[in-house]
């Protein structure tokens, strides 16, 4: 493998651990939204925070990885894609500031009238920001970000079918792993009747996830005949086994198997996130853009890749000791 | 493949004005949350440190209070950080798409360090009663090491704006990177250690700020004297360290910004005999108003009156900044530099005579406001550096104009982005006062209490 090759795949494990990561805390909060009224769904609302309060600014910094080794290895590929889809990149954008500074001013606040403020602002930046991020999503992989700045169209580039499947699709992935994960946590707090709801709205985010990636095949053929031929030929092993994956899934939901759900719906989620990139290689910014022409001078991609691995071994214990401290940490239900 | 920096079309004016707006509001806003980001986990381990010396109760009180705010600062500057890595692209897409390989660099240094703070920030937080003491300790030195590592990098890459090295241009495109030398550039040393101390000085008076009022409104017990005393001491420690450094990043200008440094000055023509201008404002091309210490500058750059000092008649017209507010904002770092150090003088001349502050309620209302000035300050300084450097964002090598996205539509982007802010600032201020004043510490944080 050639070193470009290589820092492509880095990145690419960066944003899956985003999604898988970070999107669960954006799903935690489109749960927040549907937790119903605000005594009702205290609880709820109570372990969302317990769960994801001392993580989620650990899980967003890999977002900041794949930025800056993006613009560092391919930094064509960047300044296409930020001046192209300035508006939902800002809009996203905005929606992060808002989820992150509201999140830490409920959980800051006293009154109830602030917490359902600042918690509506959350919860409701929780859909947003990976809406739009998955209508990003979209616009590259269905070829409508062309080299250059602001070389593609600003409006239609991001919203079109492609991205608006995109963005779909964000958003339910985020809250069906968040309602997995917090169906696991729930069950292993001894709070039974939280780990059912959770299991009852993973279910629905499973089938609804399902049903729109179902509709999304005839979306992607009329849309994004490229992308579609990709996914039907090249990539075909990864879409099957996320299919497999999330069927998979909603049967160990049904049985109650809370840690293998876990382990199911991350597959799944992955299989998806390489079927993509594996899709549309190698192109970076299909229909023509290769990774080859993207690529910055190689003394800089080697560069980037020895600090990603020296920062590696720094990052990846640290990060597996707070996951660890955050999973034993005990849950109280009842604490004010 | 055409170079990106020619497929971009000319940008409007009105654009360009809102994008360098949008990035000032941004990064002005930011930068507050930053300082406090490097600096307040000192202050939180020095007094956790001191109550598991003494067994001291105002020391950890002081410390789970100090926990409380720094959790919610870190998230603010946390998230408005990430929408300054967006908008490097979202803004300067021309700048990114033909340098961002020379400066990623720092950037993914800055990254990893970043990762290090909010990891043992979240196992700090949230950990407090699951650690022994010593182990929570500990877990708060790398967010110490980490907030520190970050600013200088990220000041790094501001410094490489200001020395870009380490590349050669090949039509448009970047050739023979050298990804250690951009980092390491000359200005990376004076701006970094600047803005540290800064960073530092902003934590310290502004937290004690926070005590002064309270000391000013008769809470004068221990616990509020403490809150008071350990960061101011801090801060006015450094406040004369940072006016070498200061001093340093002058004397920098000098040889490597000229141009920078004469518009801070107000400098119109190249000699010796330098003066300096103290205060006055620039109208039509001359200061005015100023009080002038004649071969002052030419003293300060070389220490002696025959220094020859360059003017902004030296650079085409075309290639100068915006004077005015350069020397206005300036002036107005140095003199609140000036101004703080004064009343750290008067704090160790008090300690020195009586081991006690000073008794005067002046000096308290003089405290109660220096966090202020310190962020003005620190406002200020990157407006010397930023407007300094205009209109290049790359200094010789890259005008801003060329940098930024030639979408139009920019200013509605901006008017969107500035109503954002305006709310967030009422919502923290309002969050940290109602944090000061209620002592609300967040659940997970007192587990067994």
């Amino acid at each position: 493998m050639e070193p470009a090759q290589i820092l492509l795949a880095v990145m690419w494990v960066g944003l899956t651990l985003y999604a898988l990561l970070g999107g669960a805390d954006f799903g935690a909060g489109v749960l927040d939204l549907l937790a119903g009224r605000s005594r009702a769904g205290m609880p709820q609302r109570r372990l969302i925070e317990h769960s994801i309060g001392p993580v989620w600014e650990a899980n967003h910094v890999w977002l900041i990885f794949v930025l800056v080794v993006l613009w560092t290895g391919f930094p064509m590929v960047f300044a296409s894609v930020m001046s192209t889809l300035y508006i939902p990149l800002t809009l996203a954008a905005l929606g992060i500031i808002a989820r992150g500074a509201a999140f830490a001013f409920r959980k800051a606040s006293t009154e109830l009238w602030q917490q359902r403020l600042f918690g509506g602002a959350f919860a409701l930046s929780s859909v947003l920001t990976p809406f739009f991020l998955g209508t990003v999503a979209g616009a590259i992989a269905s070829g409508r970000v062309e080299p250059g700045l602001a070389a593609g169209d600003l409006v239609t580039s991001w919203l079109n079918p492609t991205s608006l499947l995109g963005g779909a699709l964000a958003v339910l992935v985020c809250a069906y792993l968040a309602a997995v994960y917090l169906c696991d946590d729930a069950a292993r707090s001894g709070t039974p009747e939280l780990a059912d709801g959770f299991r009852l709205r993973a279910l629905v985010a499973a089938a609804a996830t399902g049903a729109v990636a179902l509709a999304g095949i005839a979306v992607l053929h009329q849309d994004a005949p490229r992308l579609y031929s990709g996914l039907t030929h090249r990539a075909l092993p990864l879409v099957v086994a996320s299919a497999v994956l999330g069927i998979a899934s909603i049967v160990l939901l049904w049985r109650r198997r809370h840690l293998l759900v876990r382990a199911a719906a991350v597959l799944a989620v992955v299989a998806v996130m390489w079927g993509w990139p594996v899709a549309q290689y190698p192109a970076v910014l299909p229909p023509g853009l290769t990774y080859q022409e993207a690529a910055a001078t190689p003394v800089v991609i080697t560069t980037v890749l020895v600090v990603a691995g020296v920062g590696a071994l720094l990052v990846l214990p640290s990060i597996l000791w707070l996951f660890l401290l955050q999973r034993r940490m005990p849950y109280d239900s009842h604490q004010t | 493949m055409t170079p990106l920096a020619v497929l971009a079309g000319p940008a409007s004016p009105a654009d360009l004005v809102a994008a360098r707006t949008q990035m000032a509001l941004s990064l002005g806003w930011h930068i507050v949350f930053a300082c406090l980001g490097v600096g307040m986990p000192a202050l939180l381990l020095f007094t956790e440190w001191r109550a598991h010396r003494t067994g001291d109760a105002d020391y950890l009180r002081l410390a789970r209070r100090w926990a409380t705010a720094v959790g919610v600062l870190f998230a603010v500057g946390a998230v408005s950080g990430t929408i300054l890595s967006f908008e490097m692209g979202l803004l300067w897409p021309g700048l990114m798409g033909v340098y961002g390989e020379v400066i990623g660099l720092p950037f993914a240094l800055e990254g990893i360090a970043f990762f290090i703070e909010a990891i043992f920030l979240g196992i700090y937080l949230y950990a407090w009663d699951r650690l022994s003491p010593r182990a929570h300790l500990l877990s708060g030195v790398p967010v110490l090491v980490a907030g520190v590592a970050s600013a200088m990098f990220v000041v790094s890459a501001n410094a490489w704006m200001n020395q870009p090295r380490g590349f050669d241009l090949d039509g448009g495109r970047v050739t023979g990177v050298a990804p250690w030398a951009a980092m390491f550039n000359p200005a990376t040393a004076p701006q970094s250690v600047h803005m540290i101390i800064a960073a530092f000085m902003v934590s310290g008076f502004g937290t004690a700020g926070v005590y002064a009022v309270a000391l000013l409104r008769g809470r004068r017990d221990r616990y509020h004297r403490l809150g008071f005393l350990v960061p101011f001491t801090l801060a006015a420690a450094l406040s004369p360290v940072q006016i070498l450094a200061g001093d340093f990043a002058a004397r920098f200008l000098a040889g490597y910004q000229p141009t920078k440094l004469a518009a801070a000055e107000a400098l119109f023509r190249t000699g010796p005999n330098a003066p300096l201008h103290l205060g006055g404002l620039v109208l039509d091309g001359q200061i005015r108003y100023a009080v002038e210490i004649p071969s002052g500058l030419s003293m300060l750059v070389g220490f002696t009156p025959g220094t020859v000092v360059q003017g902004l008649d030296r650079a085409a017209p075309a290639d100068r900044p915006p004077i005015a507010p350069v020397h206005l904002a300036f002036d107005t770092m140095v003199g609140i530099g000036t101004l703080l150090l004064l009343l750290s003088a008067w704090l160790a001349l008090s300690w020195w005579r009586r081991r006690d502050m000073p008794a005067s309620p002046w000096f308290l209302r003089f405290a109660s406001v220096a966090g202020v000035l310190a962020v003005v300050a620190v406002e200020t300084g990157w407006v010397v550096t930023e407007v300094g450097r205009q209109p290049w964002i790359v200094y010789g090598r890259m005008r801003t104009l060329e940098a930024v996205n030639p979408a139009p539509g920019l200013w509605a982007g901006f008017t969107v982005v500035a109503v954002v802010y305006a709310v967030l600032t009422v919502a923290v201020v309002y969050v940290l006062r109602h944090v000061a004043r209620t002592g609300h510490v967040a659940p997970q944080e007192t587990a067994e209490t």
